[in-house]
């Protein structure tokens, strides 16, 4: 019996193994399609795009080389746009982990009603960032907002917020920060309840206390989460559209577009001036930043982490 | 000689840390209340100001004076705001139906079956995830103008009916489901589709939870792709919908808040109820990446 049952099972296997193999090609089929169609093709097609002029009102659609490219280079709005979102990146991502780090050492401290703080501070990041977006316009209006109400019981003098060049982006800023900060808490929470306890109890047993127990044991250790975090709102931040769209709606982009970002840049150029060609290339360089920053990523986290 | 003293001491340090009610506790929860009141603020703000006539509403009391719900009334009634509503929850529910089936089967299937090819199409799946929205969508408005989808539901939500990043998610977890289950399963002659919806689906119940909520919420605020293929008001979702009518509204803010809280309080409600599924949906879905 025993000897001969690997030849019984092996026979039929051969052919299980095909019959499930062909299964498992039956199941991807449809998925597998739909990614061709719908994400690679497009990707493809939009690269092609970006080297044609492509005017979608005119029939004529000639190979223009890099032409869209240089166009582009020579746009100041494109420049206002890129430069707009390294801001946005610099100005948001370091007060979002900073507080986002803050809030989750401050949730461990306590012992009751910590998930009732997660969840309030999680709230904007499942609200619906359309209506948010409105609220906080509507916060920032410049005679009636409640903000510059603030102000002006504090003896500040009133603040024109979204309505002016220099403040706007900041303004819209912490309304992103606001709508993200529950999520990088949750982040912060995870990654600092991965540290093993024993770390801070041999830290302590050398003397280590308060500050330098964070800079020397915490930081250290919770440098895959940091690195994680960055990147994950970098490409966040490189994609904002809607709160922008949203919170400058009269006047797309901010004042003296001081708001505009690469999307917004985007659509309207590609959906209200309908030059597709000079779009598609605005996004291939977007899309080579993204790329360029993920595998940046890839190779920091694959690093080992010391302990 | 150090490790027995660390040993030792240890216990004394836990013991110190661990006390509780000192004052850092109540200087943390301080800080927490604190934040908690910036944070909760707008939505506050929001609720408010919905809740005042045009004439209250720039007197900016922090409790209205003569409470109406008349501005609910007005965006119900003069906007296609149900309509909208109606759209955004077709299109959610019918693109996580979709992305739940697809995803938790194409997961199945990599993580579970073995077949020529496996790698490289997980690799190539993983791939797309590199490719941002934004340089579809002028591909996708050319290809739905050719193909007569615009101003379409299948328009609107053709883009999202699969997710390369759930099929990476759900992915993870099939592979924690035990080969044996499946193999008793084979023995007592379920059919190769009856094996992964009856046997390995009911495995990972969290993680398809936590798929259908971040996917319908996802679909719920898509904004971008809606305001491109979307043409006429009937159409529009609710992100959409809001978005215009609060730019046609001009400084009825009143209305713009009550629209807003329309669309702001159905969520809020699920969150009360699903909060911590949703919390821990990201500890799940974000640390397995």
């Amino acid at each position: 019996m025993l000897t001969r049952a690997p030849v019984a099972v092996a026979l039929p296997n051969l052919r299980l193994g095909t019959r499930r193999a062909l299964w498992a090609y039956a199941f991807l089929l449809v998925p597998l399609l739909f990614f061709l169609a719908i994400r690679v093709a497009p990707a493809v097609s939009s690269l092609y795009i970006s080297l044609h002029e492509w005017n979608v009102i005119s029939p004529e659609k000639p190979f223009v080389g890099a032409r869209n490219f240089q166009t582009l280079a020579h746009d100041p709005k494109f420049a206002r746009a890129a430069v707009n979102t390294i801001r946005y990146v610099l100005a948001g991502i370091p007060i979002q982990i900073a507080l986002g780090l803050g809030v989750a050492l401050l949730l461990q401290r306590i012992n009751r009603f910590r998930g009732f703080f997660r969840a309030l501070y999680f709230l904007p990041f499942v609200t619906p960032i359309v209506a948010a977006a409105w609220v906080w316009q509507w916060m920032y209006s410049q005679q009636f907002g409640p903000l510059n109400q603030i102000l002006v019981a504090l003896g500040l003098p009133a603040q024109p917020f979204l309505r002016s060049p220099g403040q706007a982006l900041y303004a819209v800023t912490a309304m992103v920060v606001w709508q993200y900060l529950g999520f990088q808490i949750v982040i912060f929470l995870a990654g600092l309840e991965a540290i093993p306890r024993a770390y801070y109890e041999a830290a302590q047993v050398d003397g280590a206390s308060g500050w330098r127990l964070f800079r020397h044991v915490t930081v250290p250790l919770l440098n895959p989460t940091l690195v994680f975090s960055a990147v994950y709102s970098t490409i966040v931040y490189l994609q904002l559209f809607t709160q922008v769209l949203n919170m400058t709606f009269g006047d797309q982009g901010g004042p003296l577009a001081g708001t505009l970002t690469m999307v917004l840049y985007v659509y309207q150029l590609g959906f209200q001036r309908f030059k597709m060609g000079e779009a598609a290339a605005a996004t291939a360089v977007l899309f080579i930043v993204i790329l360029a920053i993920t595998l940046l990523q890839m190779r920091v986290l694959s690093k080992p982490v010391e302990y | 000689m150090d490790a027995v003293e660390a040993r030792l001491r240890a216990p004394a340090a836990v013991a110190a840390s661990g006390k509780r009610r000192d004052p850092a506790e109540w200087l943390a929860y301080l800080a927490l209340a604190a934040g908690t009141v910036v944070v909760a603020f707008p939505f506050y703000w929001m609720i408010v100001s919905a809740l005042k006539s045009p004439i209250d509403l720039f007197d900016l009391r922090l409790v209205p004076s003569h409470p109406t719900l008349d501005n609910f009334a007005q965006v119900l009634t003069r906007t296609q705001f149900p309509r909208w509503f109606g759209n955004s929850l077709l299109v959610a529910l019918v693109t996580t139906a979709s992305v739940a089936f697809f995803d938790s089967l194409v997961g199945y299937t990599l993580a579970k079956l073995r077949f020529p090819g496996r790698g490289l199409i997980f690799v190539m799946i993983l791939a797309t995830l590199m490719i941002p929205t934004e340089m579809l969508i002028i591909p996708w408005y050319i290809m739905s103008s050719a193909y007569g989808w615009i101003n379409t539901y299948w328009g609107i939500m053709f883009p999202g009916l699969i997710s390369a990043f759930g099929i990476f998610l759900i992915r993870q977890f099939m592979s924690g489901v035990p080969d044996e289950l499946l193999d008793a399963g084979r023995i007592d002659g379920v059919s190769e589709f009856g094996l992964y919806w009856r046997i390995a689906l009911p495995q990972i119940k969290p993680a398809m939870a936590a798929l259908c909520i971040f996917t319908f919420l996802g679909n719920w605020n898509a904004f971008l792709w809606p305001l491109i293929v979307i043409q006429t008001g009937q159409m529009r979702t609710l992100p959409v919908g809001i978005a215009l009518f609060s730019g046609e509204a001009g400084s009825a803010w009143h209305l713009i808040m009550a629209s807003s809280a329309l669309a702001v309080l159905p969520v809020l409600a699920i969150f009360a109820v699903l909060q911590r599924q949703i919390i821990e949906g990201v500890t799940l879905t974000g640390l397995r990446a």
